[in-house]
């Protein structure tokens, strides 16, 4: 082999393109020609160099927000998206006002299966190789203020690392077309997302578990937002971190 | 049963949703990378998923991320179309012949092997943008999109030898800029 085809070919090998004939091939060339052994080096280098920069984009939300937009809405079935997300907010209080009659709370479980499932769409959206946070940090004093002005609700951001849940950072998401907030946590290799969200209620309404396709789903609502915990944990494991996350919202609050 | 259910289908919009907009990131991506403008860069993607959306019902594969990304590539030729007038190069029109003199050349002290001291992200952003078309096109999709050979080469368009070399002149051009920079001339 030549140091000219070595040269294109040592491109192929650093990117695994090459089968194990023309490895075989170039690195017996290299082995014998310290120019081209060089020139992989240097190259392997770039190429780390360039794996750890982060060079990525994130589309701007409104972005999504237009595109969204612009796909067709579902309008048969009774209720357009944005009346479902009016009366997915408008939920708790609906149960809180428990005589109103069948066709609400038919249309009730009927917007809570949607919402449920998109909240596990969004869980694995997040879980994609670079989708889980938009900020990405552990001080619950930066992830905070990222939400500013991204979202019409301010999430409360609770470092729980001492209590075994660790923060890793936020995300903006879209449930229903609707931006949400989602903390992120982690609990040894699982990802527990937080959707916060508004609602018209200022009832608490107390936490209970789903399952939908394999995770769990603990949702609750407290102070005017509605939550919901995402996680492939156990149920018991979801519940603690529901259970410490009140705690200590509720201490940070008083605080 | 409809066979032609027009674009207004809920559950084809739905089904879209779900395949294409996880990829709303990547295509923004290589957008603000082909046409380095950031509103340009969110029309033309805009104009993808419109596209792409048109044309799901006949999506049959590569996979959703070169699919898409070979429309944002024709829309954002598209692009270059309408402002030809304006000074910007035009994707194709760097030739890759030998003889084309390069954009950057390696200063002749300098020794192919010498490492790269660490860039932070915007100064390599700037190097990578600063690279002639079609190289910028095939360095991003292979380093910062992690697609294969042959899923490049199916973006572009091109026989996966070409997109070896242009692989390999790209990556030469980046290299050198990226020595200029940290040692820049007396």
């Amino acid at each position: 082999m030549t140091c000219d085809e070595a040269e294109i070919l040592l491109h192929a090998l650093i990117d695994g393109e090459l089968d194990a004939g023309h490895a075989r091939e170039v690195e017996a060339h290299i082995a014998t020609c310290p120019a081209c052994a060089g020139k992989l080096a240097a190259y392997r280098q770039m190429s780390r160099q360039i794996a750890e920069a982060d060079l990525r984009f994130t589309a701007p939300p409104r972005l999504r927000l237009r595109i969204e937009a612009a796909l067709p809405q579902p309008q048969i079935q009774a209720p357009s998206r944005r009346a479902v997300l009016r009366g997915f907010a408008m939920g708790s209080a609906v149960s809180a006002i428990a005589a109103t009659g069948l066709v609400a709370i038919v249309l009730r479980s009927d917007d809570e299966a949607r919402i449920k499932s998109e909240i596990v769409s969004a869980h694995l959206r997040s879980l994609q190789a670079g989708h889980l946070t938009d900020v990405l940090s552990t001080d619950q004093h930066t992830v905070k203020p990222w939400f500013n002005g991204k979202l019409d609700v301010a999430p409360p951001v609770i470092d729980l690392t001492a209590q075994g849940f660790t923060l890793i950072g936020g995300r903006l998401d879209y449930v229903d077309a609707r931006a949400i907030g989602a903390i992120v946590y982690r609990r040894r290799l699982h990802v527990i997302n937080l959707f916060v969200t508004q609602t018209a209620s200022t009832e608490p309404r107390a936490a209970k578990t789903e399952t939908f396709q394999g995770f769990n789903i603990r949702s609750w609502s407290e102070g005017g937002l509605n939550y919901w915990a995402v996680s492939d944990l156990a149920a018991d494991e979801l519940a603690e971190f529901t259970d410490k996350f009140g705690i200590a919202a509720k201490s940070s609050a008083a605080g | 049963m409809p066979v032609n259910a027009a674009n207004d289908d809920p559950d084809k919009a739905r089904r879209f949703r779900d395949a294409a907009l996880p990829y709303l990131d990547d295509v923004y991506t290589l957008a603000r990378y082909l046409l380095r403008d950031a509103n340009d860069a969110e029309d033309a993607v805009q104009e993808c998923f419109l596209r792409a959306l048109k044309h799901f019902d006949s999506y049959r594969g590569p996979a959703m991320k070169p699919w898409l990304f070979a429309i944002l590539r024709n829309v954002c030729h598209a692009e270059y179309a309408r402002r030809a007038s304006a000074p910007t190069a035009d994707i194709d029109d760097v030739a890759e012949s030998a003889g084309q003199t390069p954009l950057w050349s390696e200063a002749p002290d300098t020794p192919e092997t010498q490492l790269l001291r660490g860039a932070d992200a915007s100064t390599i952003r700037r190097l990578v943008n600063a690279l002639a078309e079609p190289f910028k096109e095939t360095f991003v999709l292979r380093e910062i999109q992690n697609l294969s050979y042959r899923e490049i080469a199916g973006v572009a368009e091109v026989p996966v030898g070409t997109v070896m070399s242009r692989l390999a002149r790209a990556r030469a051009m980046l290299r050198s800029a990226w020595l200029a920079e940290q040692e820049p001339p007396k």
